[in-house]
Parts: C-alpha cells; structure tokens; sequence
C-alpha cells in the first residue's frame, strides 16, 4: 500500500529527510511495525528511531499511538516531542 | 478565527479590543504572552527558529481551544502563535481567553498553555555562541499538562 511519511524537525536533520512517499506492505499495519521497517534501513535511521527515543507520531495530523493503524494514503509524521509555546 | 499561525508580530492590545468589541456579556479577561529570552538552560541564545507541522498544528491548537470551552464557561478564546526567525525579547504566543467572570477565564488560558507546549507540533532551534542546538522538551511541562487530568478514580 502506498503510504506518506513525513521526518519534522531534529528529525528530519538526523535522517537528511522531510518525507517520502512509500509502497509498504499490508503487512506493515501500525505505526510501530512503520517504525521497525525504517529502522532496518540501518545507520541514521536505525539510531534515531530507535525504541528508547523520545518520538510522537501522528497518523493524519492526529497524535498517535504505536498500535493505531497504518492504512492505505495515510499521512504519517515522526518528530521529536513538541516544544513550543 | 480563533487560531493564527503566522510569522509576523502581534498586537496584544488590538486583538483583545477585537475579541470583546460589543460583546456587554463578557465580565473578564485573562491573556498569555510568551516571549523569547536571550538564554536557555545557562547558554545566550541569539536566535530562535519556530518551525511547525503545518495542518497539523491548526487541528492540534483547535482541539486544545474546543477542550477548553468545554471544560470552563467561556465566550471568545483566541491563540496566535508566531513561527520562523525570532529574536530575544520577540513575542512567541499569545493566549487570550473571556468569561463572565474572572475564575473560568484565568484557569482556561493556563490550561491552554500547558496543553499547548505539549500537544501543538512547534519546535524550537536556538542559535548560541557554540553553535545551532533543538530545544529539548522539558519534563516539567508533561507534569504541568497532567495536572489538568481528571483525578484517577480511587481504588477500591
């Protein structure tokens, strides 16, 4: 399924990314099984998204969690926990 | 439109005029400024750049705003919060919330602060002498947010 995926912030400098579009497989259904294929990417990827760091995601501009779905066309964001005000 | 993204300054005075202007209801009115300071944990910060998730942030902060009036009494909420290149002593964000009375009014724009440095996709970078740095998110702003939490039901 073909999905977007955005890198916001710190994130997105760690990656050298702001987003891609990608074809992933049905297989890859929440965000934390997104999360473990772009690790497997290895190097930056693999350090920045590792599990003990601080990342939010959202799924369609809304907060998400490690189990909300990943469906077909969405709209997937990784960044760093927000900061502003 | 009760929330602005926008990169240029604002005018505190001229927006509070705008969100009373004829409305004899309201009986109070509670504002935030948030301004840049010219040093973060120990080190000068001679710039700082506000990026957001655009779309995002607009759904976020109207959340927060919709959150609010239903938990408090209020009448006209309004948030600006400013983005790109900022200097020290720049306004960041404003808050301004109205009520009846002063109690709804006060803890609603608090309340939306907190919620605001927890839950609106901004993030800080600050220039410094030793280089460009992410503001880290504080833990003491979660505990500020948790507290607005329905206490937890005791246990039985």
């Amino acid at each position: 399924m073909k999905i977007k995926v955005l890198y916001l912030a710190s994130l997105r400098e760690q990656l050298g990314k702001s987003g891609e579009d990608l074809e992933i497989s049905p297989a890859t259904s929440t965000v934390a099984a997104l999360r473990t294929v772009l690790m497997a990417r290895g190097g930056a990827w693999q350090t920045a998204l590792a599990q003990g760091k601080a990342l939010r995601v959202a799924v369609n501009q809304e907060m998400a969690q490690p189990t909300t779905p990943v469906k077909p066309g969405d709209e997937i964001a990784f960044f760093p926990p927000v900061t502003g005000g | 439109m009760a929330v602005r993204i926008q990169t240029k300054d604002f005018d505190a005075g001229a927006e509070i005029a705008a969100l009373r202007r004829g409305n004899p209801k309201i009986g109070a009115v509670a504002s935030f400024i948030g301004v840049c300071r010219d040093a973060n944990d120990g080190t000068a910060v001679t710039t700082m750049t506000l990026e957001h998730y655009p779309g995002m942030t607009e759904k976020a902060l109207e959340k927060i705003v919709a959150e609010a009036k239903a938990r408090w009494d209020l009448m006209e909420v309004l948030v600006v919060h400013r983005v790109g290149e900022l200097k020290p002593t720049d306004q960041i964000v404003l808050v301004v919330v109205t009520g009846a009375h002063r109690g709804e009014a006060f803890a609603a724009c608090e309340f939306i602060m907190d919620y605001l440095k927890t839950r609106a996709p901004f993030w800080k970078k600050e220039e410094t002498p030793q280089g460009a740095r992410w503001v880290e998110a504080r833990s003491s702003d979660d505990e500020a947010a948790e507290r607005w939490n329905p206490p937890k039901a005791a246990v039985a």
